[in-house]
């Protein structure tokens, strides 16, 4: 018996699958809108902040490794470029080469979490991390050079990359139904929607990173 | 008529309800749910003007009334007057007034409607007394909420101002959690509005042949989506503030509450316009309906609707004059606020152009659109006291805030919601509501509502500051007229909502398809509209406000 190959779009019942598509596309990239948005809060108190501390904020930033910055940007870059070959493949609905490609991004998103992962280590061992829990509170900033100002760098630091670090998990997420559905042999050349906005949320946060890193790591 | 199948009864189990993706029918339980909603903010408010009614204290202490003004304040803007018209009307109606067969993503309608519910209830733990119900609690229970980081409700104002929010006792992570979720289930309805409007219209529905109600929704979907973002991120780093001590708006830790005042204001003035500009739309379409003649000045509503959702943008910092803004930027700030002033200004001109030498009828959604016209003239004249740099100096913080911010949002938003709903009564159940009732009840809100505000303005005049528990005897009088027009106002929304709660329910008299004779796309299909809304897909020829020409038959 041969397989039952499910191919061409799923039916919905209240619009043809041409509007389907752009429909998706559009409130993929409102979403993407209101993302920068949400990072802009951030992005706007960091900078009124470095700009009224600028030598605390320069100082603070030097406890940074932006060795590990640097190879998390490059993982992130990398991890757009499959996000860009995923794409292409479903578009000519090369199923399983959909599936590799959405390895690959899932396995560049955990490096990345890892890398991340052994940064927050080593600040948290350099007691470089806010807290209100008593027993944290005696360890946390507990250097007398680290002063008000040192503080709010890095709670800003950690506001900005954790909340990034956030998407890249959901995005994970994302990539991973994509893969499921790859799996299935969802996609074909006149159905590819997920994965094209799957990937455009995915270069979002790359976009997000690259603008993280200099931010944060480099500026001096 | 409303024989056979529709909407309403094509299904009829409480889990088809729970699981639909039918944008109707999620309009409605946001409705079901807002009121509810509607009617604890009220109660609340009750409250108050009962404390208030005579000076000193006699019902409250004084903690619990700041409790009540939090409370008051908290789910009447977040869990009553944001999702408001949008998410009820706006879903019940944006697609049958384009001719599409739903929104854009139904199941991502059905999930913000739960993302709704969640906020909802994140609201609720925040509003325990923890302190006060403890002794009778077992202990287990008392020990489980506290570690769930309850302690008592939330008492800053709906504001959540740092530093106070970031020192008090009470459950403001919890309140402010519940503002953040509200918040994404606000833009991700806003998100599918926009998609639905772009992508969804019927043939031949050009933009310049929408109803003014979807361009009220568009403008309303467009800040929803981009100003949201916005609170979300401040509340977000509230939250951090308390839970990890970031210090980004606490001034000991080298932050700045002045900039969390930015933060929050640069989305809580354009929310004034996810409130009003719904409203506006829903006037739009009732006045000319009842005025038997085109809408006047219809290209120039749309462009207004835009133009105040733009300008919304670039005025926050008008509630900041006292806060330490710099001369410059205060001088800015009170300029871009005089200019909303002409957007909405050319709206109530049209308005009022509309209704000149029709031949008007005086039906209850009519007698609510013209109250609106009136009380929303009172809250924009108002607006430009509050907006001139001197006079904000001596009005900011008192009861002549309190009164403009009321005039707009309950003389607008709520009363445009209550005309919409009554409008479109026959079209959501197929059935008539007791007209005489209806108008009774509008004689109680509108009397009441001038009855509670008017006393406030003279009061914010004398320089009575807000959210204050006892005043000095010489304001009592004005405080007890306000408190009497609160219970009027109160007894009137009772009124005309039980009066189609009724009619909903028990009702007999049933509607005609087309009780108001409207030529707008809504009103094509049955009443209440089939599950795919229409047998096909309509085309669509015209504006609908081309009235004084033959009216198309009504079956
Ligand atoms: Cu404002």
């Amino acid at each position: 018996m041969s397989e039952h190959v499910a191919s061409g779009p799923p039916h919905v019942h209240h619009m043809d699958a041409k509007t389907a598509y752009s429909a998706a596309k559009l409130g993929m990239w409102l979403f993407l809108a209101t993302e920068i948005l949400l990072f802009g809060g951030l992005f706007a108190g960091f900078a009124i902040y470095r700009w009224q501390y600028l030598s605390e904020f320069a100082h603070a930033s030097e406890h940074l490794n932006w060795k590990m910055g640097a190879l998390n940007t490059a993982i992130l870059i990398f991890s757009s470029y499959a996000v860009v070959l995923g794409v292409d493949a479903a578009q000519h609905g090369e199923n399983k080469k959909v599936k590799k490609w959405m390895l690959v991004t899932l396995l560049c998103g955990c490096g990345f979490l890892v890398v991340k992962f052994f940064e927050y280590k080593s600040k948290y061992e350099h007691g470089l991390f806010p807290g209100t829990v008593d027993h944290i509170t005696n360890i946390a900033f507990n250097s007398p050079e680290f002063n008000a100002q040192y503080k709010m760098f890095f709670g800003l630091y950690y506001c900005m990359t954790g909340l990034h670090a956030l998407h890249v998990i959901i995005g994970m997420g994302i990539i991973f139904w994509i893969y499921l559905l790859a799996k299935k042999n969802r996609f074909s050349t006149d159905y590819y929607t997920p994965v094209e906005v799957g990937g455009l949320y995915w270069h979002l946060i790359d976009l997000i990173w690259i603008y993280l890193f200099p931010l944060l790591y480099l500026v001096g | 008529m409303a024989e056979g199948k529709n909407y309403l009864n094509h299904e009829t189990t409480i889990w088809s309800w729970l699981t639909t993706v039918d944008h109707k029918r999620i309009g409605l339980m946001y409705l079901f749910t807002i009121s509810c909603f509607f009617i604890a903010g009220g109660v609340a408010a009750i409250l108050m003007r009962l404390e208030l009614a005579k000076a000193g204290g006699d019902l409250v202490a004084p903690d619990v009334y700041n409790v009540l003004f939090t409370l008051h304040g908290a789910i009447m803007i977040f869990l009553f007057i944001v999702p408001g018209i949008p998410a009820t009307l706006g879903n019940f109606l944006i697609p049958l007034m384009i001719g599409a067969k739903d929104v854009a993503f139904p199941k991502l309608n059905l999930l913000s409607y739960y993302i709704y519910l969640v906020g909802a209830i994140m609201a609720l733990l925040a509003i325990i007394p923890v302190d006060w119900i403890s002794a009778w609690l077992p202990e287990f229970l008392t020990n489980f909420l506290t570690w769930l980081g309850l302690s008592g409700p939330a008492d800053t104002g709906w504001t959540f101002y740092a530093p106070y929010s970031l020192e008090t006792g009470s459950s403001v992570i919890w309140m402010t959690g519940a503002a953040f979720v509200l918040g994404f289930s606000s833009i991700l309805t806003g998100l599918n509005f926009i998609v639905t409007i772009h992508k969804l219209r019927a043939p031949g529905m050009s933009w310049d042949r929408l109803p003014v109600f979807i361009w009220a929704s568009y403008a309303t979907a467009v800040i929803q989506t981009l100003a949201t973002p916005i609170v979300g991120i401040s509340l977000l780093l509230l939250i951090m503030e308390r839970v990890f001590g970031v210090g980004i708006f606490n001034p000991d830790l080298g932050g700045d509450p002045v900039l969390y005042q930015h933060f929050f204001w640069f989305y809580s003035h354009p929310v004034v316009y996810i409130m009003v500009l719904p409203a506006f739309g829903v006037v739009g379409e009732i006045i000319p309906v009842f005025s038997r003649k085109p809408l006047f000045g219809y290209k120039a509503i749309c462009y207004a609707t835009l133009a105040i959702a733009v300008f919304g943008f670039i005025v926050w910092a008008h509630h900041m004059f006292t806060s330490g803004l710099s001369n410059a930027s205060a001088f800015y700030f009170s300029l871009a606020t005089f200019t909303v002033a002409v957007p909405t200004a050319v709206k109530v001109f049209n308005w009022v152009s509309t209704m000149y030498k029709g031949s008007i009828s005086f039906d209850t959604p009519m007698l609510y659109a013209m109250g609106f016209v009136f009380l929303f003239m009172v809250a924009g004249t108002t607006g430009i006291y509050l907006a001139t740099l001197a006079v904000d100096v001596f009005y900011h913080d008192t009861y002549f805030v309190v009164a403009h911010f009321h005039y707009t949002i309950q003389g607008g938003a709520v009363i445009g919601l209550i005309a919409g709903l009554h409008f479109w009564f026959p079209k959501i159940t197929g059935k008539m509501y007791n007209e005489v009732a209806g108008k009774i009840g509008w004689v109680l809100v509108f009397f009441g509502f001038n009855l509670t505000f008017l006393p406030q303005f003279v009061l914010g005049m004398n320089g009575m500051p807000r959210r204050y528990y006892d005043y000095p005897p010489e304001f009592e009088w004005l405080h007890t007229l306000s408190t009497i027009g609160a219970l009027i106002n109160g007894i009137g929304y009772s009124f005309a909502l039980l009066n189609m709660l009724y009619a909903f329910i028990w009702g007999k008299k049933i509607a005609p398809r087309n009780p108001y004779k409207s030529l707008s796309l809504e009103w094509d299909t049955q009443s209440p509209p089939i599950h795919e809304n229409f047998e096909e897909t309509p085309t669509v020829t015209d504006y609908p406000y081309a009235y004084g020409v033959p009216v198309k038959e009504a079956v």
